[in-house]
């Protein structure tokens, strides 16, 4: 009798590890992909922007005609790209269209001094910057996933349910803004 | 940083506990001098209950406390937009479930809190001075150690710390008081004679001197490790630690003092708001620690990751023991800094968005001029219209 209870709750105890390590990953997985959607909505909520954005600056910038088609045209890149991959190049390009954009647009003062271009300027760099912040969320959440998909004794379950490692958002041509390095000793 | 919080969790209930027993003996030793033999027990129990009292307190009013005694004002997006911009990018850096309310509090001293028993009903609050003082940069890095602490728990955690401690001072405090005035069962323990309560006497007399300060120390301690904390996580929320350094330096420079602080609501600051200069007995009785040593470990660190910091923290206190808990180093992707778009002018834009704030809430009315101008119409202005100096319009105000 107490031999076969012991072997019951060992039995008991290594179902409820298992479905321990299971859920955690199912957690990881949909961590992942809340985290997929917040850079979605960022990035849409900047591509909504750009409009407000041309129609504000077309006035003060009408010799600068290359620098807006190259918004529009970036913009409508995004809006035609067909898989993730491509989507993410015809973003990327829209990034750099944009940063192109505010660089002409410091040699125009009376574009710097309007209130309207300076809140939309304000709202397009924060966009930038919450792009990135929920693209760096997203890779540490795919980091957890893939170490646990990979990493023994999760790595079992997630084998026996399928569970896949994800791919990095990794973006290229990025200007990566170094902070700068102090030595004391 | 997952893993982070659990660590954290662990060491930060050892010292949890350890305050707990003190608590606990402080009670147990003190009702057997006070109650005679077989005292210990209600002793225990009277500690307690004065300890689940000011728990409860605390844990219900706590937010409200804190943000009215500061006489901090809610704000929307309308009213602050480059400060909720920051609040919303670093709610995602951290992946937080809700964008904490944001508070703007009218002092000219540059510091800034978090509150909030759980990440979904946090606040973070600055002060006007704080807003006017800091760059975006910098602005977006005293966010992120805020936005830190709500993230590691340390909000809670600090309120149940400094409630421990609270309760022991308070505990010890009447206990010497009554010790002095020879209050209690004490005669009692004279007639009963040799049955060892001596002991308890004195063991009792130590804990009411002792255990205040002890506590204090441990909860300083804690407190202290959670500031290295927040900075390292603001550090590799944002990647850029310069920008919290630098932040950290004005705030530290500015001479006035923050009205509203008290010692029980000074650990949530992102500096002392009590304790200006960095002496060296700041080292141990401080809740947070030296701000030019904060400083110097920022700007050693490189980039912001996490291993980053703890290299640095060891360099700059040469001690070979980091302060990063080692699950939360092999947690990290690197990976490169966000590229950031730089706004021109922001620093300025952002004061002028503060006055326009306080102006708005004294009741001035604005009113944007088509050339550009924003005028500001008191609310006893005598007037029905209002003329602009730069274009000559007229503005009718009824």
């Amino acid at each position: 009798m107490i031999p076969l209870l012991v072997v019951l709750g060992l039995i008991v105890a290594v179902i409820a590890w298992l479905v321990g390590i299971y859920n955690g990953l199912v957690g990881l997985r949909n961590q992942v992909k809340e985290a997929w959607a917040q850079v979605d909505v960022q990035l849409k909520r900047r591509f909504d922007l750009i409009p407000n954005l041309m129609e504000t600056v077309k006035g003060y910038m009408s010799h600068e005609r290359e620098t807006l088609e190259a918004v529009t045209q970036a913009r409508a890149a995004v809006s035609g790209a067909g898989g993730l991959p491509e989507r993410m190049a015809a973003e990327g390009g829209l990034t750099q269209a944009l940063g192109r954009l505010f660089a002409v647009a410091e040699s125009y003062p009376d574009l710097k001094a309007s209130t309207n271009f300076l809140a939309l300027q304000e709202e397009l760099a924060s966009t930038e910057n919450k792009i990135s912040f929920a693209r760096q969320f997203f890779n540490e959440a795919v980091m957890r996933l893939n170490n646990k998909v990979q990493m023994f004794p999760s790595n079992i379950v997630a084998g026996m349910f399928n569970f896949e490692q994800e791919t990095f958002f990794e973006v290229t041509d990025e200007t990566e803004r170094s902070a700068p390095k102090v030595d004391f000793s | 940083m997952w893993e982070q919080i659990a660590a954290n969790k662990r060491k930060s209930a050892f010292l949890v506990t350890v305050m707990a027993l003190l608590l606990g003996a402080l009670g147990y030793f003190g009702g057997e001098y006070f109650m005679g033999k077989g005292g210990g027990i209600p002793g225990l129990a009277l500690a307690l209950v004065v300890w689940l009292i000011m728990t409860l307190v605390a844990w219900f009013q706590g937010d409200n406390v804190m943000l009215s005694v500061a006489g901090a004002k809610r704000v929307e997006k309308k009213d602050l937009p480059i400060l909720h911009n920051i609040v919303e990018e670093m709610t995602l850096a951290t992946g937080l479930p809700k964008m904490p309310a944001i508070y703007v509090i009218d002092d000219p001293a540059p510091n800034a809190f978090a509150t909030g028993r759980r990440p979904e009903n946090a606040s973070v609050a600055v002060t006007s001075g704080l807003l006017k003082s800091l760059n975006r940069d910098e602005l977006q890095g005293v966010i992120a150690h805020e936005m830190a602490h709500v993230r590691n728990r340390d909000i809670q955690l600090m309120l149940f710390a400094g409630v421990l401690a609270g309760a022991i001072s308070l505990l010890a405090q009447v206990g010497l008081r009554g010790m002095w005035f020879g209050g209690g069962r004490s005669r009692s323990r004279r007639d009963s004679g040799q049955d060892g309560s001596g002991i308890f006497a004195i063991v009792a007399v130590v804990l009411m001197i002792l255990a205040p300060i002890l506590a204090q120390l441990i909860y300083f301690a804690v407190s202290r490790k959670r500031e290295y904390l927040a900075d390292a996580s603001a550090a590799s929320f944002t990647r850029y630690p310069e920008g919290l350094a630098s932040a950290l330096e004005k705030i530290s420079r500015a001479p006035e003092k923050l009205a509203s602080a008290t010692s029980a609501t000074a650990p949530m600051y992102i500096i002392n708001p009590l304790k200006r200069a960095n002496h060296m007995a700041a080292n141990a009785t401080g809740t947070h620690p030296p701000i030019d040593e904060r400083i110097r470990i920022l700007r050693a660190m490189g980039r912001g990751s996490f291993a980053d910091y703890d290299r640095s923290y060891m360099k700059i206190k040469g001690v070979n023991k980091g302060v990063i808990p080692g699950s939360a180093l092999k947690e990290e992707t690197g990976g490169p800094a966000p590229a950031r778009e730089h706004v021109s002018a922001s620093q300025r834009e952002i004061a002028r968005q503060v006055d326009d704030l306080f102006y708005r809430k004294d009741g001035y009315r604005r009113i944007e001029c088509s050339c550009g101008t924003v005028l500001k119409i008191p609310p006893d202005f005598g007037s029905d219209t209002a003329r602009c100096p730069r274009c000559g319009t007229t503005h009718q105000l009824a």
